[in-house]
């Protein structure tokens, strides 16, 4: 096999010509068309079988359905090439790396599908006697006991249906301690230049008002200037560590302390946990609260945008305001899943204390379906496969940080290493290009762009964030061919400005898309009135 | 060393060189000594093998009853349906399972059509003008709802029926004590009716949304048009919420009635029980809201080649650029349960949902005739979709457990719905779908004979 490493560069020969000629069915041998079920299927037409008797009488109260809903069916074969079809448009990390700063694009191992979908696991209600979910109850009581252990924190909320939403579980919980403290006049949270955007949403909605801190200019958060802000008016401090520059906050401790002494509590975005897991303890850092997101950094699918998992970490100062339900495990072995009655009373009798839980954050138990896959995924790595995840995130992020040096501007790469991922800027381009032509001519080398614009404290950032899931030959294939669209970017080469050239569509327009948006498909038999534009 | 890492001996030591560092730790070094786990965590093992693995899960799995294994009747925002074998090869494509958000359209386009798809079934189904890429579940998709019409009507007052599920109100509850919502609430009674009239009384001036389950939480059904008309009048909106989608095909759709938003569950499609998650939550509502609609949203557009394309539109709604601006913090989707969903849809068709719904109402029809024979059990429900609720005459919960013991599932108390309240313990909750046959129905009703004997 041969991978040319510095880069292809398209060159028109009298075959291109010919390939570029349009054929009858549109299609380009294996990239296919496809139309939408709205085109091909019928409203007729079912793709299942059904036995069994017709209504005799019905109870529906006169409330039966008389108009068509308008909804196609296809048979089992056309449905299987529809969505075969449409899958291979898409690019996925079993295609290839897929470097999304932040996002954690890790190999998705089967073996974790293979046990989501035991029958014990998948085929079992929510509202099964408690009894009869005993195994179920132990699936997350075990998770929640390694991520404790993992994270050296007290408890964990288990429930929250993704890292946003965990987020809001941790402001939540500091909401409800300071409530419980007398100090609900505490309105202010104090978030990083460079967080996430969920972290600001996330305060504001719980009617915090939001104040930045300024980074330093080797990345950080420049404690000095939190430090001076701290007072009887701030809740918490929401940090992302390792941080969204990629770049572990050395001071998080310092700055725990100094949050703390001043009345406020941490909050740390544990969406970089990879980076550090097993070989730092959260808890060790005077975190009170930081979600943990299974799709990250414990490899359950993201499944083109969910469904994620965010459960929560807690200090034990924050550990009575959880939200409901939680499991636990008596000394007989049985788990107890404790639901909205009882709660008080379960907490006082076997644990000696009173639960001043803030509520309930979504219907049932959290996203057991992800519970089943990080338990399998962490049960298989052990420690010290964990720690290896950790330092070969690490090691791989470094490594194209410095494969890169020369080629691209990373900003705070003279400051040391970086942990898992690393950031350049669009510095040095030629004059007319961006950030978005490098992704886009990526996407033609046959790789998914890293994270762009994204975090904001970097002039058209790019965020490559390898994982450790990638071989030492994937990264220099990457590297070679971001090394050659950034010499063509440097080098004002127009055919960037429009690519991709090689992708199932060309650039897509979105400002037409919300200008007027179309969300939803109709007969064009009615189209929507084209007003003259 | 361990399968799911590629890195051999030989790479780290040649990375290491081309880094200019000695070891891995001075990758480290920005950790301070003090914060650096030294040891490995504590009672965790080594790395062990998928066939290890796979005996410790199996063992926990086989600790639990199964739903396809035994007489099984429980439903309350989770139902128990036949999905098609195709579902779950499809969502199981490395394409569309190891994907990202489809934030480069032009290598995403199978997610985003799909998505494309899903928004439009979804809006038909429920009878909106349009529908979003999907929430994370029934329960947050009903809050976002209140929150939504709030923004909407700058008023802050939420009546929600006594029908609506317990955790879907819990979940409000906890939600409103943070956004200054005021939620008006009430317990169900055990009668044959949802509580259309007392809502349509409550509504006043101060009066945001009303929200209403339909079915409700008993399994009844009621015509919600002059409630919209009712909310209309005084300038409120109407919010409907749907946990069994499958009813769609056999009743009329909130939308149909006006309802002005109308969320759901999504999970009786393509995704299975799975102990409570993930799940996939509904969102649709009338045109003119589409700006304060949470979460994402798939629109049609060209490329610049002037092909039909797809890609994610109005995120100025949304965190990643008006962060505390935000319609609302939500990052994720639920992608995949989306495109089960979607799957199962396009299987099923109008045809096959229409021929499934009927199944499971002559399935519940047939049940609820045949237990209301046993002896000092009264159906409390008179008109249902495919759940119901029985007066059992005694307390429900220890029947529901005694059950258990006995192989059958017998559906869910309410008395674990609703703790304390007296007057609901004597209640339990029927769900019948066509995984259901006439010997588990006939199992069901000899065993409650011979238990509330």
């Amino acid at each position: 096999m041969t991978i040319n490493q510095s880069g292809w560069k398209p060159e028109m020969t009298a075959n291109d010509t010919a390939a570029a000629a349009p054929t009858f069915t549109g299609n380009r041998a294996l990239m296919l068309e496809e139309p939408l079920i709205f085109e091909i299927g019928s409203t007729r037409t079912t793709g299942v079988d059904f036995a069994g008797g017709d209504v005799k009488h019905d109870r529906l109260g006169g409330l039966t359905r008389k108009e068509p809903i308008g909804l196609p069916g296809l048979s089992e074969p056309e449905t299987v090439r529809h969505y075969t079809r449409l899958s291979r448009q898409n690019y996925a990390i079993d295609l290839g790396l897929f470097p999304l700063g932040s996002c954690t694009m890790k190999h998705n191992p089967r073996l974790n599908e293979r046990m989501a979908r035991l029958p014990g696991f998948a085929d079992v209600h929510p509202l099964a006697p408690v009894d009869t979910v005993q195994g179920a109850l132990g699936v997350i009581n075990e998770l929640a006991h390694w991520l404790i252990a993992l994270t050296g924190m007290h408890g964990v909320a288990m429930s929250p249906k993704a890292g946003a939403h965990g987020e809001l579980c941790g402001i939540l919980a500091i909401k409800a301690a300071l409530e419980k403290r007398g100090e609900g006049h505490r309105k202010v949270v104090l978030v990083p230049e460079s967080a996430h955007g969920t972290n600001p949403a996330t305060a504001a909605f719980a009617g915090f008002t939001v104040e930045d801190i300024p980074a330093t200019a080797d990345g950080r958060v420049d404690t000095q200037a939190l430090e001076a802000r701290l007072g009887p008016d701030v809740a918490a401090v929401m940090i992302t560590n390792p941080n969204t520059c990629g770049l572990f906050e050395r001071d998080l401790k310092r700055i725990s302390d100094a949050v703390h002494a001043a009345g406020g509590y941490v909050y740390c975005d544990g969406a970089n946990f990879n980076a550090i897991v097993g070989r730092v303890r959260p808890g060790d850092l005077g975190v009170d609260a930081m979600h943990i997101n299974l799709h990250k950094t414990f490899s359950t699918p993201h499944g083109g945008g969910g469904p994620g998992s965010g459960p929560v970490v807690l200090s034990e100062a924050l550990s009575p305001f959880a939200p409901l339900p939680y499991t636990a495990r008596t000394a007989d072995g049985h788990i107890h899943l404790i639901e909205e009655e009882r709660a008080d009373e379960f907490a006082e009798e076997h644990f000696g204390g009173r639960l001043d839980s803030f509520g309930r954050m979504t219907a049932f138990h959290g996203q057991m379906g992800m519970f089943t896959r990080a338990l399998t995924y962490i049960l298989s790595h052990g420690a010290d496969g964990l720690r290896q995840v950790a330092e070969d995130a690490v090691l791989n992020a470094n490594y194209v940080l410095r494969s890169l040096e020369g080629t691209l501007d990373a900003p705070f790469a003279g400051a040391g290493p970086c942990m898992h991922e690393a950031l350049f800027s669009d510095a040095g381009l030629a004059q007319g290009f961006s950030t978005l032509d490098i992704a886009k001519g990526l996407i033609d080398e046959g790789f998914h762009p890293m994270t762009v614009y994204f975090p904001l404290v970097v002039h058209g950032a790019m965020l490559v964030e390898p994982t450790e899931t990638e071989s030492k030959a994937a990264l220099d294939q990457f590297v070679g061919a971001l090394r050659s669209v950034a010499e063509r970017a440097k080098a004002g080469d127009q055919a960037l400005k429009s690519a991709p050239h090689f992708a199932p569509r060309a650039r897509l327009d979105e400002t037409r898309a919300a200008r007027k948006p179309v969300l939803a498909w109709r007969e064009p038999a009615a189209p929507p009135a084209e007003a003259a534009e | 060393m361990m399968r799911y890492l590629p890195l051999t001996g030989h790479d780290r030591e040649a990375m290491l060189a081309t880094i200019g560092v000695h070891s891995i730790d001075d990758l480290f070094v920005d950790v301070p000594e003090a914060a650096r786990l030294n040891g490995p965590i504590e009672g965790l093992p080594l790395h062990a093998t998928e066939l290890q693995v796979e005996r410790h899960m199996t063992a926990l799995a086989r600790k639990n009853t199964v739903a396809g294994e035994v007489p099984f009747f429980l439903g309350c925002g989770a139902y128990r349906h036949h999905v098609p074998a195709s579902v779950d090869h499809l969502i199981q494509r490395g394409e569309f399972l190891t994907a990202y958000t489809p934030y480069q359209p032009e290598i995403a386009q199978g997610t985003l059509q799909m998505l494309f798809e899903f928004q439009t079934q979804v809006a038909r189904l429920l009878g909106t003008d349009v529908a979003n890429a999907s929430m994370y579940d029934g329960s947050t998709a009903c809050w976002e709802a209140v929150g939504m019409a709030r923004r909407i009507t700058r008023r802050t007052k939420a009546i929600l029926s006594s029908g609506l599920h317990p955790h879907y109100v819990s979940v409000a509850r906890t939600m409103a004590k943070y956004t200054g919502d005021v939620l008006e609430t009430a317990v169900p009674d055990l009668s044959a009716d949802m509580d259309l009239d007392r809502l349509i009384a409550a509504i006043d001036d101060e009066t945001s949304c009303v929200v209403v389950q339909y079915p409700d939480i008993l399994g009844r059904i009621g015509d919600l048009r002059p409630l919209a008309d009712a909310c209309h009048a005084r300038k409120a909106l109407l919010v409907a919420v749907v946990t069994e989608p499958v009813a769609m095909g056999a009743l009329k759709s909130p939308g149909e009635m006006d309802a002005d938003i109308v969320v759901g569950e999504g999970q009786s499609l393509g995704v299975g029980l799975q102990f409570g998650g993930p799940y996939v939550g509904l969102f649709g509502c009338k045109e003119k809201y589409v700006r304060q609609m949470p979460g994402r949203l798939c629109g049609e557009t060209v490329d610049a080649d002037g092909k039909r394309g797809f890609v994610l539109t109005l995120s100025t709604r949304e965190q990643h650029i008006r962060r505390e601006k935000a319609t609302s913090n939500i990052c994720t989707n639920s992608g995949l349960c989306a495109l089960a969903f979607s799957i199962h849809m396009t299987l099923l068709g109008e045809a096959g949902l229409r021929r499934l719904a009927g199944l499971n109402h002559a399935g519940a029809v047939h049940a609820a005739e045949r237990l209301a024979e046993v002896p000092g059990i009264r159906l409390v429900t008179e008109r249902f979709f495919n759940e119901f609720t029985l007066d059992l005459g005694q307390e429900a919960r220890p029947v529901v457990r005694t059950l258990a013991e006995k192989g059958v599932l017998a559906g869910v108390s309410l008395g674990r719905l609703y703790p304390g309240e007296d007057a609901l313990a004597n209640g339990l909750v029927v769900a019948v779908t066509e995984t259901t046959t006439s010997e588990d129905v006939e199992a069901l009703a000899n065993a409650l004979q011979e238990v509330l004997a």
